[in-house]
């Protein structure tokens, strides 16, 4: 898409902080020639928003296990993990259903 | 079974991961709505159904071991997560039904401000607390909101098992159900009144000596494993108290399947294994009068988390000793991993150690049979493990302790030590760091609480009550081995 790409993402259930403690970020991302990604957004995510500890949020390619993704209020399963292509103003939740953040 | 090439091609193919079509997946249930969320392995819920089917699990889960009679009090033990934040709901949703199959409890919550053992400072503390008191203020449940700091000013008579209240009617569930509802018929206008007269707010002031004797007592412990089992023990022992002293006679604790299985495989590790059946089991009745239940066992973490997102169910994130802390800080950070990557890529394996866990049943302790507070531990009031003969494992291993240390110790220590009478055998006092207390506490302990005591630099740290309890019990077996000869012994 050629637009840039606005997004609303949460963290809770303790991956707040890990962001400095803010549950609510706007985001936009950049312009590129290819749609975006989930596996691009979390690498996107990794290199601008996590301030502190990134194998505490995400594990290889993917997010840790134990961190539920909610895309639109629904289960990233079904919307095909990694692979689903992002739309502009999506609303994506990040979880944390683990004890150490 | 000859055509090798052909069967490997086929098992070839099934080896790559075939894309079921996932978009636009209809409920498994209903075959109408639009699928919102996958539980266990495959099974899509739309919205509707899954409210649905989490409601129905909590008052499944009630009715099916029916422990909770009418018009019982309950203590909702609240940690401000989302697991104990959802069974608040479920509890507020389940008594609020008009329909006659409400339930029929009167709850109470409990926070216990565990900040000082965390090292979380007294603002942050303030903050969650004042959320958790708006959250607590909706329900219009009386709500208990203790600090940890509290421990110091128990009474022993926690750490005695208290003896099940013989209901002299003893009714069957069936029974006081009945009589329960011809009862209801008549009261409910002075119910509503007397409930709204109940609502007793209790928040503790903690004073700065106690403050200082936590930070003591959690300082001296040299391991995060250690620490969390103390500080485990710590809030079991100030719930009881809590529970013991406002008449409740069940603890609601909000462990979902996912912890449970964590805390199973940890327990293991931890040497708890003989009280494996009441510590993840559905009901828990070691403390005799007061019974733990944990209707919350059933749920896996994400269907928590999903269902207190979708359906806005409020909820405190405090941080704990293990937040942040790296894979190998403790057991249980390490056990917790490691379940939750293996389930990552086996998506069975929580329900396994689930349904494991459901066959390990706790022996209800029968009525009328008082056992003297000797024969439990003295922390976690389970049976005693390590009173046995000489050709056990555990025995095996304090030979081993007693061997290792002597080679450290000085001959000199040794000729003393020995020459007082303190007895070598456990070689807990041969080491010049060991006080006789540690070598004299071990005693009334099970193994793991042994090892939670052994990481202890100082003993006296310890919170008031426990030093004389053990101090009382000890003293007792002491006199009853003075006047042994003189005892009739039951013989069973």
């Amino acid at each position: 898409m050629a637009a840039p790409l606005g997004l609303h993402l949460e963290f809770g259930g303790g991956a707040e902080l890990l962001f400095d403690g803010v549950k609510n970020h706007h985001v936009t991302l950049p312009d590129q020639s290819d749609p975006w990604d989930m596996k691009q957004l979390l690498a996107w995510i990794r290199g601008n928003m996590l301030k502190e500890r990134p194998e505490l949020f995400m594990q290889g390619d993917t997010v840790r296990p134990g961190i539920l993704v909610l895309i639109n209020d629904a289960d990233w399963e079904l919307m095909g993990e990694l692979e689903y292509q992002l739309q502009d103003q999506d609303n994506v939740v990040f979880i944390s259903t683990l004890h150490g953040g | 079974m000859c055509q090798v090439e052909e069967d490997y091609n086929g098992l070839e193919c099934k080896q790559e991961k075939i894309p079921v079509p996932t978009l636009n997946r209809k409920c498994m249930k209903c075959k109408e709505g639009t699928a919102v969320l996958i539980i266990r392995v495959s099974d899509a819920f739309c919205r509707s159904c899954f409210k649905e089917y989490f409601i129905h699990k909590f008052r499944a889960m009630l009715g099916k071991n029916r422990v909770i009679f009418p018009q019982e009090k309950v203590l909702l033990a609240v940690s401000g997560g989302a697991a104990s934040c959802s069974m608040l709901a479920q509890v507020q949703e389940g008594l609020s039904r008009d329909a006659p199959k409400k339930l029929r409890f009167m709850p109470g919550i409990i926070y216990i401000d565990d900040g000082g053992a965390c090292g979380r400072s007294s603002e942050e503390r303030q903050r969650s607390v004042d959320q958790l008191k708006s959250i607590f203020t909706e329900t219009g449940f009386p709500y208990f909101i203790v600090p940890l700091e509290q421990v110091f000013s128990l009474p022993t008579s926690v750490l005695v098992p208290g003896t099940s209240d013989p209901d002299s009617s003893n009714p069957s569930y069936k029974q006081a159900v009945d009589q329960y509802i011809k009862e209801k018929q008549k009261l409910t206008e002075e119910e509503a009144a007397s409930a709204v007269a109940q609502l007793r707010i209790e928040e503790s002031v903690c004073s700065p000596e106690h403050k200082l004797a936590l930070e003591r007592l959690f300082s001296s412990l040299n391991t995060l494993t250690a620490k969390e089992d103390m500080l485990q023990i710590l809030r079991q022992h100030l719930i009881l108290h809590i529970a013991r002293e406002n008449g409740y006679s069940k603890v609601m604790m909000g462990d979902s399947c996912s912890r449970l299985a964590v805390k199973l495989l940890s327990n293991i590790a931890l040497g708890r294994g003989a009280a494996l059946a009441s510590d993840t089991g559905f009901s828990d009745p070691r403390y005799g009068d007061v019974v733990i239940v944990r209707p919350m066992r059933d749920y896996s973490s994400k269907e928590i988390a999903a269902y207190s997102r979708m359906f806005h169910v409020p909820s405190v994130f405090i941080s704990g000793l293990d937040t942040k802390t790296h894979d190998k800080a403790s057991i249980q950070r390490l056990t917790e991993s490691f379940v939750t990557n293996l389930q990552a890529d086996f998506p069975s394996t929580v329900s396994t150690i689930y349904r494991t866990s459901e066959k390990l049943h706790t022996v209800m302790p029968s009525q009328g049979q008082t056992t003297e507070p000797a024969s439990k531990c003295l922390l976690c009031l389970c049976a005693l493990d390590t009173n046995v003969d000489k050709a056990s494992a555990f025995h095996a291993t304090l030979v081993s302790e007693q061997l290792s240390q002597i080679k450290l110790q000085d001959t000199s220590h040794d000729a003393r030590c020995c020459a007082e009478g303190q007895g070598c055998g456990t070689g807990g006092c041969c080491s010049s760091n060991r006080s006789p207390e540690h070598q004299d506490l071990k005693t009334l302990l099970c193994y793991s609480c042994r090892l939670t005591i052994k990481d202890m630099g100082a003993v006296d740290a310890l919170p008031p009550y426990i030093i004389t309890e053990a101090e009382k019990r000890q003293k007792r077996s002491r006199m009853r081995m003075e006047i042994s000869e003189y005892l009739l012994e039951d013989e069973d």
